[in-house]
C-alpha cells in the first residue's frame, strides 16, 4: 500500500464535492484527506486528496474522476516534485510550570502562539505530515484539549502547475 | 418564453420525437406546454414512472437516439430510479426530466419533495438541478451531449417548479458535437498490429460497445482478415449475424459451451467495446491465463478495471478498427478451425437434448415468425438466458434486453419503447416472475395500439433463482414457488388485448399466426415445465473448468 496525492481543477459550483467523494465511496476507495477551496479563477476550485492504496487503485481512480463532467484537470502529485503542507490548530493545557517548555517547543518547531490564556495556548503548526505527526505526540503529555487538522494541500515546485 | 416552453423547444431542437413519462403536480406546466405542442412532439403515458424509464431505455437502445423520459417529484422521481440505474449499468443515453417543488419549498420536506440529484448520485453519468430559468436551455443541450458522447449513460435534469414558470430569452442554437474522448497513440496502434501479426488462435470478443459504436462491419472484416472466430457478450450478441459461420455465440456464465471453450484456448484475445463484467468473465483470477488481450473501449477507465490486459487502445472502437484493418495482413489459420469444429463437434454431441413442449422450441417457432430486424425485448432470467442462447439475432440494436442491472420487470416498458421507436412489431420474450413486476404497461400497450406480441415463458416459478436453489441450495425452493392462480389470457383481456393458452408447439404456432397479424398487444402463455434449467452454466466465480454442459 503506497500513499496517493491527486490535485484536481473541478468546477466550482455546488454538488461536485459530494459527486466526487460519493465516487470513492462507491469504488471502494479511501479518501485519507480531501481539501477543497476556491482558486484565482473563480469558476475553479482545486481539489487536494490523499488516498493509501496500489498503483493500480490510483490509474482506476485519476480514470474515473477523469469521467467525472465537473473534472477539468486530474493530476497525480509525485512526492519528489512538489511542496506540500498540512495545517493544524492544537489547543494545549497549560500552566505556569508548563508554559515555558511549550513555548520552547514551539520556537523549535518553528510554530506560532495564536491565542494565550492563563490556563490554555492555541497553537498554529504547518508543515509536512510528519512535522504535524511529532508535534501532536510532543504534545499529548501537557493535555490536548482540542485540535482541528486540515488535509494537505500541495504544488508542484517551479513553474510547472497542475495544467502541465 | 416561460421555463416549460423552452424545455419543450430544447427538446424540439435536439431532434426529440418522442416523450415517455407521467404527469404530476411539479411538471404540470411542462404537461401544458406538451399538450399545446402536441401536434411536434409525441407523448407516451405510461401506467408507472419505472414503466416510463425503461420505455425510454428501450428507445434508445433500439435506434441509438438519446431516449426522453418525464416524471413528477417526489415518487415520480423515485420511481425512476431503477430505469436509470438500468440505462447506467448499459451505456444507454436517456435524458431523465423531473419537477419539483418550487425553489422556496426546497429543503423543506415539502410536499413531493425529493433530492432526486442526490438519490441518483451514483448511477447518473451527470445531473443537474435548474435553478435559473436563463441556464435552463443550455443545460438541457449540454444534458444531450454527455448522454450521447464517448460511452453514453443516463442524465438527469431536475427543474423546480417556479423554474418552469420563470420567463426568459429563448433562441434555437446548433447542437452540440460529441464530446472529446481521450485517445489512443499510434504506438499502440503498431503493438496491436505486432500481436495479431504474431498470433495463430485469435478470438474476437464483442461487448455492446460494437452495436452503441457501430462498427459491425469493421469487426466483421477483422475476423474475416484475421480468420478468427467471434464471441459476444450478452450485450454484443446482435452485432455479429447469427448467420456468419465465425459466430460461435455469447460467452459467460450461461455462455454457449464452444464459444466459452474456444475463447480458453484462444493465443489473443481481441475484446471489442466490452467491459469483463462478472457474469461473463467468472473468476477474474483464472480468467485467459494463457492468451494475450487487447482491449478496445472508448471508456478509459475500462482498460484494466476488471482484467489486467496486456495492450489498452482508448478510443472510438469503429476509428480504431479502422485504421487497423487498413494495415493488417490477411492470415489462415486451417489447425485453429480444426479444433474449433471438433469442439462444435463435441457440443452438439452432449448438449442437453430438448424432449417435449421447451423454451428452446418456443424460441425457434418464434423465430420463424419474425423478420432479420424485429425487435426481440426481454425480462431477466432463465427466459433471457434461453433467448441469448438460442435466438438468431441478425440485425445490430435487435436485442433489448437488461444486462447490467439485471432488472427483473425491464421487458414491458422497454418493448414498448422499441415499438414506438422503430413502428415495427415487436416481441417481448418474458416470465411469469418477471412481468408480474410491471405487467400494468399492459394498459400502455393498449392504449398506444403497439403491434407488441409477448411470449410468456410460464413456469410457475422464479426459475432462475429456483435453478439456484437446485444445484447449490439443496433443492430449499424457499419462496421461488409462485403458486399463483392468475389466467394470463384473461387479464390481457382485462387489459384490452388478445390473450393464448399454449402447452405445445402446434398451438404455439396457431397462436403466432393470429398474434403477427394482430395490430395491438398480444399474450401468448407459453407452459412449461418448472424444472427447465439454463445450460451450459458456469456457476459463480467459476473457470471453463467448472462448464456444466447438460
Amino acid at each position: 500500500m503506497k500513499k496517493f496525492i491527486i490535485s484536481m481543477l473541478v468546477s466550482n459550483h455546488f454538488g461536485v464535492l459530494t459527486r466526487i467523494s460519493s465516487m470513492f465511496g462507491r469504488r471502494g476507495f479511501n479518501i485519507d484527506s480531501l481539501v477543497v477551496g476556491e482558486t484565482e479563477d473563480k469558476r475553479y476550485s482545486r481539489m487536494t486528496i490523499t488516498m493509501t492504496g496500489q498503483d493500480q487503485n490510483r490509474d482506476q481512480i485519476i480514470k474515473q474522476l477523469e469521467k467525472l463532467h465537473d473534472v477539468h484537470v486530474v493530476k497525480e502529485m509525485v512526492p519528489e516534485s512538489i511542496v506540500s503542507r498540512e495545517l493544524i490548530l492544537i489547543k494545549v493545557q497549560t500552566n505556569s510550570e508548563t508554559r515555558r517548555e511549550i513555548m520552547d517547543a514551539v520556537n523549535i518547531f518553528r510554530n506560532t502562539i495564536i491565542d494565550f490564556t492563563p490556563t490554555s495556548l492555541c497553537i498554529l503548526v504547518t508543515g509536512e505530515s510528519g512535522k504535524l505527526d511529532a508535534f501532536i505526540e510532543l504534545m499529548k503529555p501537557y493535555g490536548i484539549l482540542e485540535l482541528c487538522r486540515t488535509g494537505t494541500v500541495s504544488l508542484d515546485r517551479g513553474t510547472t502547475t497542475i495544467k502541465d | 418564453m416561460t421555463g416549460a416552453q423552452i424545455v419543450v423547444e430544447t427538446l424540439i431542437e435536439q431532434g426529440t420525437e418522442v416523450v415517455f413519462g407521467y404527469p404530476g403536480g411539479a411538471v404540470l406546466n411542462l404537461y401544458d406546454e406538451l399538450y399545446k405542442s402536441r401536434d411536434r412532439i409525441k407523448h407516451v403515458l405510461s401506467a408507472h414512472e419505472q414503466g416510463a424509464a425503461h420505455a425510454g431505455d428501450g428507445y434508445a437502445r433500439a435506434t441509438g437516439k438519446v431516449g426522453v423520459v418525464f416524471a413528477t417529484s417526489g415518487p415520480g422521481a423515485t420511481n425512476l430510479v431503477t430505469g436509470i440505474a438500468n440505462a447506467y449499468l448499459d451505456s444507454v443515453p436517456v435524458v431523465f426530466i423531473t419537477g419539483n417543488v418550487p425553489c422556496s419549498l426546497i429543503g423543506r420536506d415539502s410536499f413531493q419533495e425529493v433530492d432526486i440529484t442526490g438519490v441518483t448520485l451514483p448511477v447518473v453519468k451527470h445531473s443537474y438541478f435548474v435553478k435559473d430559468v436563463t441556464k435552463l436551455a443550455d443545460t438541457i443541450r449540454e444534458a444531450f451531449q454527455i448522454a450521447k458522447s464517448g460511452r453514453p449513460g443516463p442524465v438527469l435534469i431536475d427543474i423546480p417548479k417556479d423554474v418552469q414558470i420563470a420567463d426568459c430569452e429563448f433562441e434555437n442554437k446548433e447542437i452540440l458535437p460529441e464530446l472529446s474522448k481521450p485517445r489512443y497513440n499510434d504506438e499502440q496502434i503498431e503493438k496491436a498490429l505486432e500481436m495479431i501479426k504474431a498470433a495463430r488462435r485469435p478470438y474476437i470478443f464483442v461487448g455492446g460497445g460494437v452495436i452503441i459504436g457501430e462498427a459491425e462491419k469493421e469487426v466483421a472484416e477483422l475476423a474475416d482478415k484475421l480468420d478468427a472466430p467471434i464471441g459476444t457478450s450478452m450485450m454484443g450478441l446482435s452485432a455479429i449475424p447469427a448467420s456468419s459461420h465465425r459466430k460461435l455465440g455469447m460467452v459467460g456464465m450461461h455462455g454457449i459451451y464452444s464459444s466459452t471453450v474456444v475463447k480458453n484456448k484462444a493465443d489473443l484475445v481481441i475484446a471489442l467495446g466490452c467491459r469483463f463484467s462478472d457474469r461473463a468473465t467468472g473468476n477474474r483470477a483464472a480468467y485467459l491465463k494463457n492468451s494475450k488481450i487487447i482491449h478496445i473501449d472508448v471508456d478509459a477507465a475500462e482498460i484494466d478495471k476488471n482484467i489486467g490486459v496486456d495492450l489498452g487502445i482508448v478510443g472510438d472502437v469503429k476509428e480504431v478498427l479502422a485504421k487497423l484493418l487498413c494495415k493488417i495482413e490477411s492470415a489462415k489459420h486451417a489447425e485453429w478451425w480444426c479444433e474449433i469444429d471438433k469442439i462444435k463437434e463435441y457440443e452438439r454431441e452432449n448438449s442437453a437434448k430438448q424432449e417435449g413442449f421447451s423454451p428452446f422450441k418456443i424460441i425457434e417457432k418464434v423465430n420463424e415468425y419474425t423478420e432479420a430486424d424485429t425487435p426481440i425485448a426481454t425480462d431477466v432470467g432463465q427466459h433471457q438466458m434461453w433467448v441469448a442462447q438460442h435466438y438468431n439475432f441478425e440485425t445490430p440494436k435487435t436485442l433489448i434486453t437488461s444486462g447490467g442491472l439485471g432488472t427483473m420487470g425491464f421487458g414491458m416498458g422497454a418493448a414498448i419503447g422499441a415499438c414506438v421507436a422503430t413502428g415495427k412489431r415487436t416481441v417481448l420474450f418474458t416470465g411469469d416472475g418477471s412481468f408480474g413486476m410491471n405487467l400494468n404497461e399492459m394498459a400502455t400497450a393498449v392504449s398506444q395500439n403497439l403491434p407488441l406480441v409477448v411470449v410468456l415463458m410460464n413456469n410457475g416459478v422464479l426459475g432462475m433463482v429456483r435453478q439456484w436453489q437446485t444445484m447449490f441450495y439443496q433443492k430449499h425452493y424457499s419462496e421461488t414457488t409462485l403458486e399463483r392462480k392468475t389466467d394470463y389470457v384473461k387479464l390481457t383481456e382485462a387489459f384490452g388485448g388478445k390473450g393464448f393458452l399454449v402447452d405445445n408447439i402446434d398451438d404455439l404456432d396457431a397462436a403466432l399466426k393470429v398474434a403477427f397479424n394482430t395490430d395491438g398487444p398480444t399474450l401468448i402463455d407459453c407452459r412449461i415445465d418448472c424444472d427447465e434449467r439454463v445450460l451450459p452454466m458456469i456457476p459463480a466465480g467459476g473457470t471453463v473448468n467448472d462448464l456444466v454442459i447438460n
